[in-house]
């Protein structure tokens, strides 16, 4: 990573022995971020909310103790944060660095808000195109009514 | 920038549920097949069974489609009502679909639901036909519309096409607005303020370039237009029924109306009318919604007769 922002030198000050960083996140999205990863974490959780970010202006980071993130997860996050970035650290040293593979079709993660649209009726698994990415625009698959970013309620 | 038109047979097996999963040049191969169909009455669907699922009623719709499957010498079974159906005993849309399709080559379904069709389509191997599911698609009519536009003007293209009324919540409004941006065309849109076109479209119609114009007053915008498709206004849109009569016959179409705006139009109307059309236009050169009702029987022996992979 080439980013140097005033703020980073901050957040290096709690090296991770183990765990994960998810940086890059869109500010404001942190405590989104930590619902979809549900709230009981054994170890330290540091969250940085509104930092100076050369590339994004301004941006929200996470570090968690002693967790590693689930491909599910990942999907989740990206939907609400399309260019986080997910570093994997274990004995100190970052073992695995990804960034989400932007989705075309989001499957089962977000609820429709039509409330006469088939997909809300039991046994059918929700499905959205992904129109644009950034900022999120997605369609669903069965009613074909388009959601923005700031509409989307996660399951 | 000329691909090859696709062959009729490329059709054989797909479903037709949305007009988004159909490209501008499938478009006009459907609709130069079409052409074929008129007055066509060859035994080219005998044996083939269409079941025909209504889950709210929609007589015209079904009975357009009855039409087409016998004149082409196929049957049609099915209900009407979903009051006789046995999902009102609490069966799941996809598994009426799995039953249903041990009967039958052909499904047609209308649901009061967004997205009933693409659900069924996912639970057979059968060609599904959307004959309308809740708000959003209805793509025989929108075929149907674009085939009348192009046998009354001779073209789909270079066209001011006004669309007057209920633009907010009218179903085939949409379909053929955002279907037409396929092809290049500008667009009146006339509504009273309470019912005008929807965001998404408008952002549609930006996004694909389309030109187009917003106005409550047709009579300030649409001069020398070749094509006035009006829709009904429900009074049940409105809460106050004085506001309700002050809307309807602001965007009521009469010969005084035709004589301002030019003779030479196109009127459409996907019926029933209420009194959008004044019947004294009944009889005039350019009134179409007849036609319209007309072509739905021969589009739609080409839809069944291009998913069910017939030869002509
Ligand atoms: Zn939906």
């Amino acid at each position: 990573m080439t980013e140097k922002g005033a703020a980073e030198p901050l957040i290096r000050v709690s090296a991770l022995s183990e765990g994960t960083v998810i940086d890059h996140l869109v500010a404001g999205t942190a405590l989104k971020v930590l619902d979809i990863l549900g709230i009981e974490f054994e170890g330290a959780v540091t969250i940085g909310m509104n930092l100076e970010s050369r590339k994004m202006g301004q941006k929200d980071i996470i570090k968690i103790e002693h967790r590693e993130v689930s491909p599910n997860e990942v999907a989740k996050i990206a939907v609400v944060s399309p260019r986080a970035s997910f570093s994997i650290i274990r004995d100190f040293k970052v073992v695995e660095k990804f960034s989400p593979t932007p989705p075309k079709l989001i499957e089962g993660l977000i609820w429709c808000k039509n409330p006469s649209c088939i997909s809300r009726e039991d046994r059918v698994k929700s499905k959205f195109v992904v129109v644009r990415m950034d900022p999120l625009q997605i369609r669903c698959h069965y009613c074909e009514r388009s959601q923005r970013k700031e509409e989307i309620e996660l399951l | 920038m000329t691909a090859p038109a696709p062959d009729t047979d490329s059709f054989a097996g797909r479903d037709l549920i949305s007009m988004r999963d159909y490209k501008r040049d499938e478009l006009l191969a459907f609709l130069d097949e079409a052409t074929f169909y008129e007055g066509y009455q060859e035994p080219l669907l005998k044996g083939k069974v269409l079941a025909s699922l209504f889950f709210e009623p929609s007589t015209r719709t079904q009975l357009s489609f009855a039409s087409a499957m016998q004149r082409l010498g196929g049957s049609t079974l099915g209900f009407s009502d979903a009051k006789l159906s046995s999902m009102a005993k609490g069966e799941s849309l996809s598994d009426t679909i799995r039953v249903v399709e041990s009967y039958c080559d052909i499904i047609l379904i209308r649901h009061p639901r967004e997205g009933a069709a693409r659900l069924a389509s996912e639970s057979t191997s059968l060609p599904v036909i959307n004959a309308g599911d809740g708000t959003n698609q209805h793509p025989s009519q929108t075929l149907l519309d674009l085939y009348t536009v192009r046998q009354t003007r001779g073209r789909l293209d270079n066209l001011k096409i006004a669309f007057i009324g209920d633009l907010k919540y009218s179903r085939t409004v949409h379909s053929l607005i955002e279907t037409l941006t396929h092809f290049d065309n500008e667009i009146f849109l006339v509504s009273p303020q309470s019912l005008r076109t929807p965001p998404e479209f408008i952002e549609e119609l930006d996004a694909r370039g389309t030109v187009y114009t917003e106005d409550e007053d047709f009579f300030s915008i649409a001069s020398d237009v070749d094509i006035i498709y009006t829709t009904r206004i429900q009074q049940e849109r409105f809460p106050d029924p004085i506001e309700y009569e002050k809307v309807k016959n602001a965007y009521r179409i009469d010969r005084e109306a035709i004589e301002r705006v030019g003779a030479d139009v196109t009127l459409m109307h996907p019926l029933p009318r209420l009194n959008e059309i004044s019947t004294d236009l009944d009889d005039y050169p350019g009134a179409a919604y007849f036609d319209q009702a007309k072509n739905g029987v021969t589009v739609r022996k080409a839809i069944l007769s291009l998913l069910l992979g017939a030869s002509r």
